[in-house]
């Protein structure tokens, strides 16, 4: 069963083709591990599948709907979610709203009820509430509550912010980097952490990533981008031997 | 009726009892006329900061225009309630709805544009008001329009301050708030995070000129003569600096922002020569050692004007 399907998908920025025809078809329930030199395009692709960018041509469908030409909001609003390379949390806002907000789409009042302060506006900021401090306690952080995000050290950013992409309640889970700027026991912990939330979430994760120990340790199938082609997909093992991903790591051998 | 808990019967006590002490003091006339006409104006400004406050400070979209929703607001009252002789409640609702429906007119296009450049095409909308009502004869073109029944009394003032404060506060403690709020903080990361932007610029937008438009209807049947000029630049500039004075993104700061800043023009009306030079040096002076306004948020007030990336880095160890 696939969770989302890419076909021929092709992004060009004026002259330069960023990505370029790239298939991909990812299956249910597994974590996909997307890497590739910098510039490859990898994070291209992310905003291609959450709706930043609109695709050039191709197509993407996720859950047989093709959601090329949807907004970021309604892509999230079907059950795609992520993180950002560079965090990009609320500030100013404490910890607490940072992840109630990702609640907003699916919330089932309108705003006269909360103008006017009807029942129902109390229920679902009740619902709100309780449903943010159980994904806080998941991820360690319901102590931090009424922290502003600003203040919060660099590793517990990283974890706020995927707790707010799962705030989002979502079925796909496109993770940015997630161990940039991480100590190897950090990575480790948060290695487990991926696959648990994978498993309590029933998610399907891809995630980019430059810590290979990660990489290989947690995903599935890994795709390798160059720029902008997809040069390789498989198990770790076949893309840890394959001479082209090699070749675009490290260089050709030069011959005569 | 989890609203009736022990906070806000106290605040409707409050509200209540500062509004019968009022009376009181006008009935007794230790209120004189003249100290009345100020807190009339002061209350027409609070509307009018809270509702620039919720677009400006909240959502964080630098809007120049708001003088213009008051425009609308001022000229569709006065048109209702001199011309067609509608009762006042009817005027004021009529206001308010042009107003805010104007705003969704003007916000659809306008609201995908940032910062700076739309702080220049909400200042130009307002201009393009203005200059509509200056060529139209039926409202009294450049000569203003006259003899507007003076229905606005101080209970109207003091009843539209709160139901304006209620409402703006409401708003912004919910769910759409804290939208709001985190597309003022990282637009790119709210719409990943499945807010509608469009949609929650918008309806700040039309919140904000709706509330306008009220301030409008006031200040029309209240001065019973409105020209076009007094809903220029300048006025929209006076909302602005009320709002960046009492703290951008606090209701309370607007409030005591607009108290205050009526106050000191009070005050210094004794020494006119100079007046303006010390009003200007006040302001000055609270910009320089408070930037974040009286009873602002640092990072907002400052974001806005994008000039303190010197002041943030020292800021982030305290």
């Amino acid at each position: 069963m696939s969770a989302i399907k890419i076909n021929k998908l092709t992004k060009t920025f004026g002259g330069i083709t960023a990505i370029s025809n790239i298939d991909m078809d990812i299956d249910r329930g597994t974590i996909a591990g997307l890497i590739g030199p910098n510039g490859a395009g990898k994070t291209t692709l992310f905003n291609l599948l959450t709706g930043m960018y609109t695709p050039s041509s191709g197509d993407i469908s996720y859950k047989d709907k093709n959601i090329k030409k949807l907004k970021p909001y309604k892509i999230t609003d079907y059950g795609i979610s992520r993180t950002f390379q560079n965090i990009r949390l609320f500030k100013n806002m404490t910890v607490l709203d940072n992840v109630s907000l990702a609640f907003n789409h699916n919330i089932d009042c309108n705003i006269f009820s909360a103008i006017f302060r009807l029942p129902s506006y109390y229920k679902e900021e009740e619902r709100i509430h309780d449903s943010s401090l159980k994904l806080l306690e998941i991820f360690n952080l319901e102590d931090k509550k009424d922290e502003l995000a600003k203040n919060l050290p660099y590793g517990e950013q990283r974890r706020l912010e995927i707790a707010r992409a799962l705030a989002a309640d979502p079925d796909l889970l496109l993770l940015d980097e997630p161990a940039a700027g991480m100590n190897p026991n950090e990575t480790k912990e948060l290695t487990e952490l991926i696959k648990w939330i994978r498993d309590k979430f029933k998610l399907t994760i891809i995630l980019i990533e430059h810590d290979m120990s990660l990489v290989m340790g947690i995903c599935d199938k890994i795709y390798v981008l160059d720029y902008g082609t997809l040069i390789a997909e498989g198990t770790p093992d076949e893309v840890q031997n394959n001479e082209r991903v090699i070749e675009a790591y490290l260089g050709r051998k030069v011959s005569c | 009726m989890k609203w009736f808990n022990k906070k806000n019967i106290k605040m409707i006590i409050l509200v209540l009892g500062t509004y019968a002490i009022s009376e009181i003091l006008i009935k007794a006339n230790i209120i004189d006329s003249y100290i009345e006409m100020n807190l009339v104006i002061i209350g027409i400004n609070i509307i009018l900061a809270v509702s620039l406050n919720l677009i400006t400070g909240f959502t964080g979209q630098f809007s120049l225009g708001h003088a213009g929703f008051m425009a609308i607001g001022a000229y569709v009252s006065a048109i209702a309630t001199a011309k067609l002789g509608l009762p006042f409640i009817a005027a004021i609702l009529l206001a308010a709805v042009s107003a805010a429906f104007v705003g969704l007119l003007i916000g659809i296009p306008t609201l995908r544009l940032k910062g700076d450049y739309l702080a220049i095409a909400t200042l130009g909308f307002s201009e393009i008001i203005r200059n509509i009502l200056l060529n139209i004869e039926y409202v009294g073109g450049a000569s203003g329009f006259n003899d507007i029944p003076q229905y606005t009394t101080w209970t109207w003032i003091y009843f539209m301050v709160v139901i304006t404060v209620t409402v703006i506060k409401n708003f912004v403690n919910s769910y759409a708030g804290r939208a709001c709020i985190a597309i003022r903080e990282d637009e790119i990361a709210a719409e990943a995070m499945g807010v509608n932007t469009t949609l929650y610029k918008v309806l700040s937008f039309i919140i904000g000129a709706f509330f306008a438009g009220i301030a409008g209807a006031l200040y029309a049947n209240y001065f019973y003569f409105i020209k076009p000029d007094a809903f220029g630049f300048m006025k929209s500039i006076d909302i602005l600096v009320i709002v960046v004075f009492g703290g951008m993104g606090s209701i309370k700061g607007s409030i005591v922002g607009a108290f205050l800043l009526s106050l000191i023009s009070l005050l210094l009306q004794s020494v006119p020569e100079i007046r303006m030079i010390l009003y200007s040096l006040i302001l000055f002076t609270i910009m320089v050692y408070r930037p974040q306004g009286i009873l602002g948020d640092y990072e907002s007030s400052v974001k806005l004007f994008k000039r303190g990336g010197k002041l943030n880095v020292g800021n982030q160890n305290k």
